[in-house]
């Protein structure tokens, strides 16, 4: 971790999060919570985000509803201003409740689940044809995984051993009407993932230093792209929202936000 | 039409190596040639039409030109949503290649059968849509749109031998083709059926009907300015598509009449009924539907003489 990335924390990311959605009066703040260990790994040193586009990483953050996340690691970064976040949801904003790629740092437009493990697939395929080392990560939602066109995009992956290519599913056991296992059972989730050809790891997706292992490992000798099973507690970091249904949508109540930060080392 | 855009599309990739093709599994013994040439820059990505979008757009936005190809109803409706979240949101060059425009899978059904993908394309402003009427002009229309900025929709026909008498292999981005004739009546079509509409306007000059044909091949963004240039000077003007008559090259021309005050009265021949499960050869299903040359002619006759 250098002086550039490394003011991305997981509380940095959080505290942003609780404080953007609430100014803003937006929801998805469960699903961004439950995301934002792994974005601070990722845009705390294992992305290659500066330099020549030719050579930079590219990220798709599939399940697009947690963009209020990666605002946040941008931010923490240093490549989008106070000013920019704080524009967060107004009108003529960049900066929507989903990621657009008008927006400097975003590879991909997302919104739409299941559409940014086929764009990451295709950036891998990109890579290998320009005969670059550059590498692709997607993060998925585990409800994602209910898209037919995930599973298209696995087997091709797969099929031309598009090593560079990590595929990361916040397994928070959450979609919008309930848990997934009563919604759509994926488990088990890692070994659909193997089954269909991958390298499959699970882990703590609120663990820094196996994450951060996990996704900084060299590209399988095999060719096997990697997928990392992250799991992880839907809302994470604000008790009160730690596997409630109600926070996929609902924004805070000014008690609510207090209780909140507080929960995350904001001073309020 | 097929076999032209193969043959062009292997001198394209030969002189700039951002040119790839993906098929969804579709066009045995006509991708071949390109798949043999350029082994490398070829990918059958198996039946899976929204992923070869998704990949696409992922190859774009590191600078590649990929057509992807299938027939097509599967390459402009199944991943419809991945075309306008890709390549129109991103503004990337994809080339969306859909052969067997309209009927050309007649016996195939329904399923097989492009009549809205014109429309559904031509909605988006980012999107160049291009229907070519035979294989000359597919050709033509090939080299002329390959490189242009923002995603294509080229819609094929499969058809490398017939061509449309008078259009010798004619196209220009933003242009309509006229293949000449007299003021009574302007009959314009889009695609392979264009050689009926051709066909009909040399029967109705035979009937002392004036009658002038042209092909709208550039079909999106609206060739406004050359169709109003051309269309001004008629009273009646009919348009002809394997299309349904809502949303496609009909829609445009009503469109430009309406928007540009033009003192003509439109009539739109091309698919009105709902699909019943009939199916036939193409040349079937446009005698069904109307717009076969002798069809056109009574409607001609009809618009010209009154009582249409």
């Amino acid at each position: 971790m250098n002086e550039e990335t490394r003011g991305v924390t997981p509380s940095g990311i959080r505290k942003i999060i609780l404080e953007q959605s609430y100014r803003a009066h937006v929801g998805h703040i469960g699903s961004a919570l439950s995301v934002a260990d792994i974005l601070s790994v990722l845009y705390g040193g294992v992305l290659k985000t500066g330099g020549d586009r030719a050579d930079r990483d590219r990220f798709a953050l599939s399940k697009g509803h947690a963009a209020l996340a990666l605002y946040a690691a941008l931010h923490l970064r240093g490549d989008i201003s106070r000013a920019q976040l704080d524009s967060f949801c107004g009108e003529g904003s960049k900066l929507g409740v989903h990621p657009e790629s008008c927006l400097p740092g975003v590879d991909f437009s997302t919104g739409s689940l299941g559409h940014g493990l086929s764009m990451a697939a295709g950036a891998a395929l990109a890579a290998r044809l320009q005969g670059s080392s550059r590498r692709v990560f997607a993060l998925l939602s585990d409800g994602e995984c209910n898209e037919g066109s995930i599973w298209e995009a696995a087997m091709f992956a797969a099929h031309r051993r598009l090593s560079g290519l990590t595929a990361i599913v916040d397994l928070n056991g959450q979609q919008a009407f309930g848990y997934t296992r009563d919604v759509m059972d994926m488990t088990p989730m890692a070994d659909r993932w193997r089954a269909f050809g991958w390298e499959a790891h699970e882990t703590d997706g609120h663990d820094a230093v196996a994450l951060r292992r996990l996704l900084s490992a060299a590209p399988a000798a095999d060719g096997r792209p990697r997928a990392v099973i992250a799991r992880t507690v839907f809302g994470k970091g604000v008790p009160f929202m730690e596997n409630k249904i109600k926070w996929h949508y609902w924004p805070m109540s000014e008690d609510e936000f207090r209780q909140a930060m507080a929960a995350v080392g904001g001073a309020q | 039409m097929r076999g032209a855009f193969v043959k062009t599309l292997i001198e394209l990739a030969a002189g700039d190596r951002r040119v790839l093709l993906l098929t969804g599994d579709i066009g045995y013994m006509a991708l071949e040639p390109f798949a043999e040439r350029f082994p490398d820059r070829f990918f059958n990505v198996g039946v899976a039409e929204q992923n070869m979008l998704g990949i696409a757009t992922g190859l774009a936005e590191a600078g590649f030109v990929p057509f992807v190809y299938s027939i097509a109803t599967f390459v402009s409706l199944r991943p419809y949503e991945f075309i306008r979240n890709g390549p129109v949101l991103h503004s990337l060059p994809v080339r969306v290649v859909g052969v067997g425009g309209g009927f050309e899978y007649g016996h195939n059904g329904i399923t097989h059968h492009a009549v809205e993908d014109v429309a559904v394309m031509r909605a988006h402003p980012g999107m160049t849509v291009v229907s070519p009427a035979d294989h000359e002009q597919a050709r033509a229309a090939l080299l002329a749109t390959w490189n242009v900025p923002g995603p294509v929709y080229y819609r094929l026909g499969k058809d490398d031998r017939t061509v449309v008498p008078g259009l010798n292999g004619r196209f220009e981005a933003g242009r309509v083709q006229s293949l000449g004739g007299g003021k009574d009546l302007l009959i314009l079509a889009m695609g392979s059926v264009a050689k009926e509409a051709a066909a009909a306007a040399e029967t109705l000059r035979g009937k002392g009907v004036a009658c002038t044909a042209a092909v709208a091949a550039s079909v999106h963004p609206a060739p406004a300015g050359d169709l109003a240039a051309l269309a001004g000077g008629f009273r009646h003007v009919m348009t002809v598509e394997a299309h349904y008559v809502n949303g496609g090259l009909g829609s445009m021309t009503a469109e430009v009449i309406a928007e540009r005050g033009l003192p003509c009265r439109l009539t739109r021949c091309g698919v009105s009924l709902p699909p019943d499960g009939v199916s036939g050869s193409q040349g079937y299903l446009h005698r069904l539907h109307g717009i076969d040359r002798d069809s056109l002619v009574a409607t001609g006759l009809r618009v010209v003489r009154g009582g249409a």
